[in-house]
C-alpha cells in the first residue's frame, strides 16, 4: 500500500489543530488516517463517468433568505455562557500572534 | 508569529524615490474588502447597524453556537454580482463557499466562512485615469476576483501598551461586526507603471470607491472600516525580471495613505537591496501618524487556512437572465459621470482635473444640487475645505463639512451677510464642530453689519477720531477716506462692507462719491 499520509504531515495537521500528540498517538493516527485516505483513493479509482462532484446530499442549489433583520440573542445570555466577560464583551486570554 | 527578523536587520537609509524608480521596477497587488450596507449579516438576521452596544447584534449562527445554520443573504449576493459586473467580471454560473481555517478570537468558530476557487466574480478590469505631465493617461487595472466572505468580530487588547496585541494581559471581543457581508476585491499584478505606482494605487482604489458608491451597495468610508484597503508591493531590478519578495501593507485606511504607504514601502524595500540585504515576506502595519509600516507577521511559511467547501451552506448558481438584468441595471460608469458633469458644470479639462484629484467629484456634485453655482463649491473645496483638512491629514470626504454648509456659506455670501474672509472663519468654525454655518455666524458674532445705526455710528466715531482726514476728505481728497475706512472696518472688527463704508463716509462728508 502506498503510503497516503506520512507521520509528519499528522504533526502538522495536529499543530495547526493546537492538538499535543503523543508519539504513540502520532503513530496510531497515521494508521488510520492513511486507511480513510485508503478507503477515498479506492472510491477515486472507480470509473465514474460524468457523475459531478457534490458537497452536499441534496441536489439544491440558491439558498436564501431575505435581507430582513430578526431577532438578536440577549447579551447577559450570551455572555453568561462565556467563560469570562468584560463591558459587555467577551474576555479571551492574551493573543499570541497576528490576525490572519 | 510575530518575528523580529526585519526589525533585527541594521536600519538602512530610504533612498530618494527618484533613485528607487530608476533602479527598480514596482509590481504592485490591490486587495480591497468592501463591507456592504445591507440591513442584515451575511448568514443570519442580525442587524449591521454601526455603532451598537458590543455583542448586542449576535445570534446562534454569527456566535458559532453547535447546531446552527447559517442561510446566505440574497441582497449580500445581488450586491457582489452587481460589483463583479461593473468591474467587468466574469460571474460564475456555480459557485460555493469554503471554510478558511485558523485560531484567532476574532471568528468564534475558529473558521470564516469565504470563497477559495470559485469565487463569484473573476477576471476582470478597472479603467482608471493619471494625471500625468502629458495629460490624462488612462491605465487598465485587471481584476484576479472578487469574493463573498464574512467579517470579523472586533478585538480590543487590554494591559501592556495600550490597544497593542503585544504584552496584552487579555483581549476583549465584540461580535457585532463577525458576520457582515464583505467583497473582497483583489487586483491582477500591476506591472509597468514604474514610479507612478503609488499614483496608480490611490487612484485605483479612488475609482474602485466611487464605482462601489455608485452601485449603493456599500458607505466606502475609508476612515469606518467600511472599505479596507491591503497593500502588496514588490521590486524587481527590472520589467523582465522574475517578481521579488512582496510584502503586504495593511492597516491602510485613507487615498492619501495608500499613496504614502506604496511610496514608502517601495523606498524600505529598495533600500534593503541596494545594500544586499533581502526582503521578507511578510505582513507589515502602516502607520499613519508617522508614515512608515513597521513587521508583523512572517509570511516566510505560506498560510495554511486548510479551506474546505463549506458543508453547511448549498451553492450559490446565479441565473443568466437574472445577471443580464443586473447587468442592464448598472448605474453610469463612474467615468462616463466625470464628463457628463464637467460638461454641465462648464469646467475646463484642467479644472475637472482638480477637482477629480481631489476626491470631491461627488461633493462638488452635491453642493451644486444644494443650490450653490458650481463655480464656487469648487471654489470652496478644493481652496479653504482642502488647505483645511490637509493640514488635519485626512481626506475631503471625511472632513467635518457638509455640501449642504458650503452651499449655505455661498448663500450668505451672495445675499452680502459674509465676506470671503468671514465665509473661511465660517468653514473654519464648522470643521471645528461648532455647529452649522448660521450657528457659527450666531456664536462668533460674524456676518456684515448692515444695521444702518450701528454703522452710522461707526462713521461717526471715525470722523471724530480723524478730523484732520475728515478736513481733506470734505476739501475733496476723497483718496484721503482710506484712513476713516480702516478705522470704521476696525471698530466693527471687519465685520462691515468696506464698499458700503466708502460711500457712507463721503456722503457724510458731503464729498462726491
Amino acid at each position: 500500500m502506498p503510503e497516503r499520509i506520512s507521520r509528519d504531515d499528522v504533526a502538522h495537521v495536529a499543530r495547526l489543530a493546537r492538538l499535543s500528540l503523543t508519539d504513540a498517538e502520532l503513530d496510531l493516527f497515521t494508521g488510520q488516517l492513511a486507511a480513510v485516505l485508503e478507503h477515498a483513493a479506492d472510491v477515486d479509482a472507480l470509473e465514474d463517468g460524468d457523475i459531478p462532484e457534490m458537497t452536499h446530499p441534496f441536489p439544491l442549489h440558491n439558498v436564501l433568505r431575505d435581507d430582513v433583520v430578526g431577532a438578536c440573542v440577549d447579551r447577559d445570555e450570551v455572555l453568561a455562557q462565556a467563560p469570562l466577560a468584560e463591558e459587555g464583551r467577551f474576555r479571551v486570554p492574551p493573543i499570541l500572534g497576528e490576525e490572519p | 508569529m510575530t518575528t523580529g527578523t526585519s526589525a533585527a536587520a541594521s536600519p538602512v537609509a530610504l533612498p530618494p524615490y527618484e533613485q528607487v524608480v530608476a533602479e527598480y521596477d514596482p509590481v504592485l497587488g490591490l486587495e480591497v474588502h468592501v463591507e456592504l450596507s445591507t440591513a442584515t449579516k451575511m448568514f443570519c438576521g442580525c442587524s449591521t447597524a454601526f455603532g451598537a452596544p458590543p455583542n448586542t447584534h449576535v445570534c446562534p449562527v454569527c456566535l458559532g453556537l453547535p447546531g446552527s445554520l447559517p442561510v446566505v443573504n440574497a441582497a449580500a449576493v445581488e450586491a457582489a454580482v452587481r460589483i463583479g459586473l461593473a468591474l467587468n467580471c466574469h460571474i460564475a454560473p456555480w459557485c460555493r463557499f469554503a471554510r478558511k481555517n485558523y485560531f484567532y478570537p476574532d471568528m468564534p468558530k475558529d473558521f470564516q466562512v469565504s470563497q477559495y476557487d470559485e469565487p463569484i466574480a473573476s477576471d476582470g478590469w478597472l479603467d482608471v485615469e493619471i494625471p500625468t505631465d502629458d495629460g490624462p493617461r488612462t491605465l487598465r487595472v485587471g481584476i484576479e476576483r472578487a469574493h463573498m466572505e464574512e467579517d470579523t468580530g472586533k478585538t480590543l487588547h487590554v494591559g501592556g501598551t495600550t490597544g497593542r496585541i503585544q504584552g496584552a494581559e487579555y483581549s476583549l471581543v465584540d461580535y457585532n461586526r463577525a458576520g457582515i457581508p464583505l467583497i473582497e476585491i483583489v487586483t491582477k499584478p500591476l506591472e509597468g507603471v514604474g514610479s507612478l505606482a503609488p499614483v496608480v494605487a490611490r487612484a485605483y482604489v479612488a475609482e474602485l470607491r466611487d464605482l462601489v458608491r455608485g452601485l449603493g451597495v456599500s458607505d466606502v468610508r475609508m476612515e469606518e472600516g467600511s472599505l479596507r484597503c491591503d497593500v502588496n508591493v514588490s521590486l524587481r531590478p527590472s520589467a523582465d525580471a522574475p517578481y521579488g519578495l512582496r510584502t503586504e501593507t495593511k492597516n491602510v485606511n485613507s487615498l492619501r495613505s495608500v499613496e504614502r504607504a506604496v511610496t514608502y514601502e517601495m523606498r524600505r524595500q529598495a533600500g534593503l537591496l541596494s545594500a544586499g540585504q533581502r526582503v521578507h515576506q511578510e505582513t507589515r502595519h502602516w502607520h499613519e501618524d508617522t508614515g512608515l509600516t513597521t513587521s508583523g507577521r512572517s509570511k516566510e511559511q505560506a498560510e495554511d487556512y486548510r479551506y474546505f467547501p463549506e458543508p453547511d451552506l448549498v451553492p450559490v448558481a446565479p441565473r443568466d437572465e437574472w445577471v443580464e438584468q443586473l447587468r442592464a441595471g448598472l448605474p453610469e460608469q463612474p467615468s462616463v459621470r466625470r464628463r457628463r458633469l464637467q460638461q454641465q458644470w462648464g469646467f475646463s479639462e484642467l479644472e475637472m482635473r482638480d477637482v477629480v484629484n481631489a476626491g470631491a467629484v461627488d461633493l462638488v456634485a452635491h453642493t451644486v444640487a444644494a443650490g450653490a453655482s458650481p463655480a464656487s463649491a469648487k471654489k470652496w473645496w478644493l481652496g479653504e475645505v482642502a488647505r483645511r483638512a490637509n493640514e488635519a491629514g485626512h481626506d475631503l470626504d471625511s472632513a467635518a463639512i457638509t455640501p449642504q454648509h458650503v452651499a449655505r456659506v455661498q448663500a450668505l455670501v451672495e445675499q452680502g451677510t459674509l465676506t470671503d474672509k468671514m465665509a473661511r472663519a465660517v468653514i473654519e468654525g464648522v470643521m471645528a464642530g461648532e455647529g452649522d454655518p448660521d450657528a457659527v455666524v450666531q456664536a462668533r458674532g460674524l456676518g456684515v453689519v448692515s444695521d444702518d445705526a450701528a454703522l452710522l455710528a461707526a462713521v461717526d466715531r471715525a470722523i471724530d477720531a480723524l478730523p484732520d482726514v475728515a478736513a481733506k476728505v470734505r476739501e475733496g481728497k476723497t483718496a484721503a477716506v482710506g484712513a476713516l475706512i480702516g478705522a470704521v472696518m476696525k471698530d466693527l472688527r471687519g465685520q462691515a462692507d468696506a464698499a458700503g463704508v466708502r460711500a457712507l463716509l463721503l456722503d457724510r462728508l458731503g464729498s462726491p462719491s
